[in-house]
């Protein structure tokens, strides 16, 4: 049920974490640098992003799909807060810059997390750069515009973590799994309260259930933030 | 007689002897001692209780229907909670309104009281909707009276007393069977795995509980009467709290009765080998199987976050012997509920 661990991948894990740590640190200085005069740079490679095989072939891995499903959006909130964090709006409360920062931490060490998870399996793996992620829809110069995106993003996230549990076959991943959703609940619900009080549970009707997502309602939902196109062909449907 | 003679023999055709005996090898600790103290005639018995540890099957993996009707009978302990405290005579589906009942909403702000009676109601659906979905299954109804929330065992006068006439208090319960709540999902779930409709429905349950848990960690940070999320920015103490768990979060909103939320639980034998449930400040994740996982913090050194962040960023499971513990906190002496 769980990932083979043979002692070579263990160790490849470990020496790969040791870079994934400096690499974070690095990735978090070229955002904090990337102003609106520097054009991004092309992202090499193929001009999709495909996250996994799901395909039901014998080397077909849906814990692997799954997983790298996670670590996009994982990328997408670490990179939404680390970009609020370095440059917040004038207008927010005392004490709002606290919880954002909080959940830039939350954010950023779930994708490390999930990088780690999936060691040479993370699908950017073998992209020169890492991809740059497009806010450009939001309005990031108010507390409002911040808050309404941190909402946005964070009900993606619970959706897209509930809804993509059942495709997990690892019993370790959805254990995982489990330990970062209700987190991302907690944001999620703080979030809509800082924007209007008594609303945290406002999208949870009348049978007391949280919202699901399917993946290809995910996908449609987070490529405005992704400069290229994402395959929705591998991701789990049944 | 030679026992590591008879255990050479079985590990022929287990090769996981060693290992079902205790995966520490504690057992092999308690074995030295047996050559001192105990007498041949003794060796038996001993013997009996460490095969017994090994292949004993006291408890098995709980199927669907046991994680659900486990989480049905945590759904009851919590919605009659907030129904004798706000309305009803805590059964489901009773809506009238007592005089204590008046009072105690009167000391929360509308918007407070309005996200209070969301979470009643949301906790009363998750009792029909378990209901319906275990069918015949279901387990019946237990009686409000088998429930003292006070924490008293049955004389009403625990250290929770007075909590249905005290805002603060009635909020600490509240929070204290919420983040109960979520870690019981999480540790249920693996074993719904086998049912994706049913699994995706206890995880829809489970993120509510962490929605109301956030809720109840704001108004305890601002008071009853504040509704501004924004208020102060919490503290990741049990008396002002962080939306989401920091560290052990000092033992939670009353340590002396709600440290154990918080702690670490005990795998039952039945676990699988790469779940466990460590205590909430837990900083180490990714564990498959027998593979240890990464210490986080240790790992993340780099990106010089606080110490606590790297326990906040995952909710921990606990296994049902240890939720069963905490909730028989809330239920009468004598009651088998849990």
């Amino acid at each position: 049920m769980h990932t083979p661990s043979s002692p070579a991948r263990m160790l490849a894990r470990r020496s790969f974490f040791r870079v994934a740590g400096a690499g974070a640190a690095v990735s978090a200085l070229v955002l904090a640098g990337c102003g609106k005069d520097d054009p991004e740079p092309p992202v090499p490679g193929t001009p999709t992003l495909s996250l996994g095989n799901f395909v039901a072939t014998a080397t077909s891995d849906p814990n692997i799909t799954v997983l790298n499903y996670a670590y996009l959006l994982e990328q997408i909130e670490a990179a939404f807060y680390d970009k609020v964090v370095t440059t917040p709006p004038a207008d927010l409360l005392p004490g709002e810059l606290a919880y954002l920062t909080d959940m830039r931490d939350h954010e950023l060490i779930h994708r490390e997390y999930l990088k780690y998870a999936l060691g040479t399996s993370a699908y950017d793996n073998t992209l020169a750069t890492p991809l740059v992620f497009d806010f450009s829809t939001f309005t990031l110069t108010t507390r409002t515009g911040v808050w309404t995106a941190a909402r946005q993003l964070e009900e993606i996230g619970v959706a897209a973590y509930n809804g993509a549990a059942k495709y997990l076959t690892s019993a370790d991943h959805l254990n995982a799994l489990g330990k970062i959703v209700s987190v991302e609940a907690r944001h999620a619900a703080l979030a809509r309260e800082v924007l209007q009080p008594g609303s945290f549970a406002d999208n949870v009707g009348t049978t007391g259930l949280d919202d699901a997502k399917t993946p290809a309602q995910v996908v449609a939902l987070i490529q405005p933030f992704v400069p290229i196109a994402i395959s929705t062909a591998n991701l789990p449907t049944t | 007689m030679n026992f590591f003679h008879i255990l050479s023999e079985i590990e022929k055709t287990d090769p996981e002897v060693f290992e079902r005996f205790d995966s520490r090898r504690q057992v092999f600790k308690h074995m030295t001692g047996f050559g001192k103290k105990m007498t041949a005639a003794a060796l038996p018995l001993a013997m009996g209780a460490i095969f017994n540890k090994a292949y004993g099957q006291t408890t098995s993996a709980p199927g669907v229907n046991d994680v659900l009707n486990f989480a049905l009978k945590l759904e009851y302990l919590e919605a009659y909670f907030y129904n004798i405290g706000l309305s009803g005579d805590g059964t489901i589906g009773n809506n009238t309104t007592t005089a204590a009942q008046t009072a105690l909403r009167a000391q929360f702000s509308a918007t407070n009281l309005s996200s209070l009676l969301k979470i009643r109601t949301d906790e009363n659906n998750h009792v029909n909707f378990l209901r319906t979905a275990l069918g015949a299954d279901a387990i019946a109804a237990p009686a409000v009276s088998q429930f003292d929330f006070t924490g008293g065992k049955g004389t009403n006068a625990g250290p929770f007393a007075g909590l249905f006439s005290n805002a603060a208090l009635f909020l600490a319960v509240a929070q204290s069977l919420e983040d109960t709540g979520v870690r019981a999902y999480k540790g249920g779930a693996p074993y719904l795995a086998s049912n994706k409709d049913v699994l995706t429905a206890a995880l829809n349950i489970h993120s509510v509980e962490a929605r109301h848990a956030s809720r109840l960690r704001t108004m305890r940070r601002g008071g009853p009467m504040n509704d501004n999320a924004s208020a102060t920015a919490g503290a990741g103490t049990g008396a002002s709290p962080k939306s989401w768990i920091s560290g052990q979060d000092g033992g939670g909103a009353s340590p002396a009765q709600t440290a154990p939320i918080y702690a670490a639980g005990s795998a039952p034998a039945y676990t699988p080998a790469g779940i466990t449930f460590p205590a909430e400040d837990n900083v180490t994740q990714g564990a498959t199987g027998a593979a240890a996982g990464v210490n986080l913090q240790t790992a993340l050194a780099s990106l010089s976050f606080p110490a606590a962040a790297f326990s906040e960023a995952f909710d921990e499971p606990l296994d049902v012997p240890t939720v069963s513990t905490i909730a028989r906190t809330f239920t009468i002496t004598g009651s088998t509920i849990f």
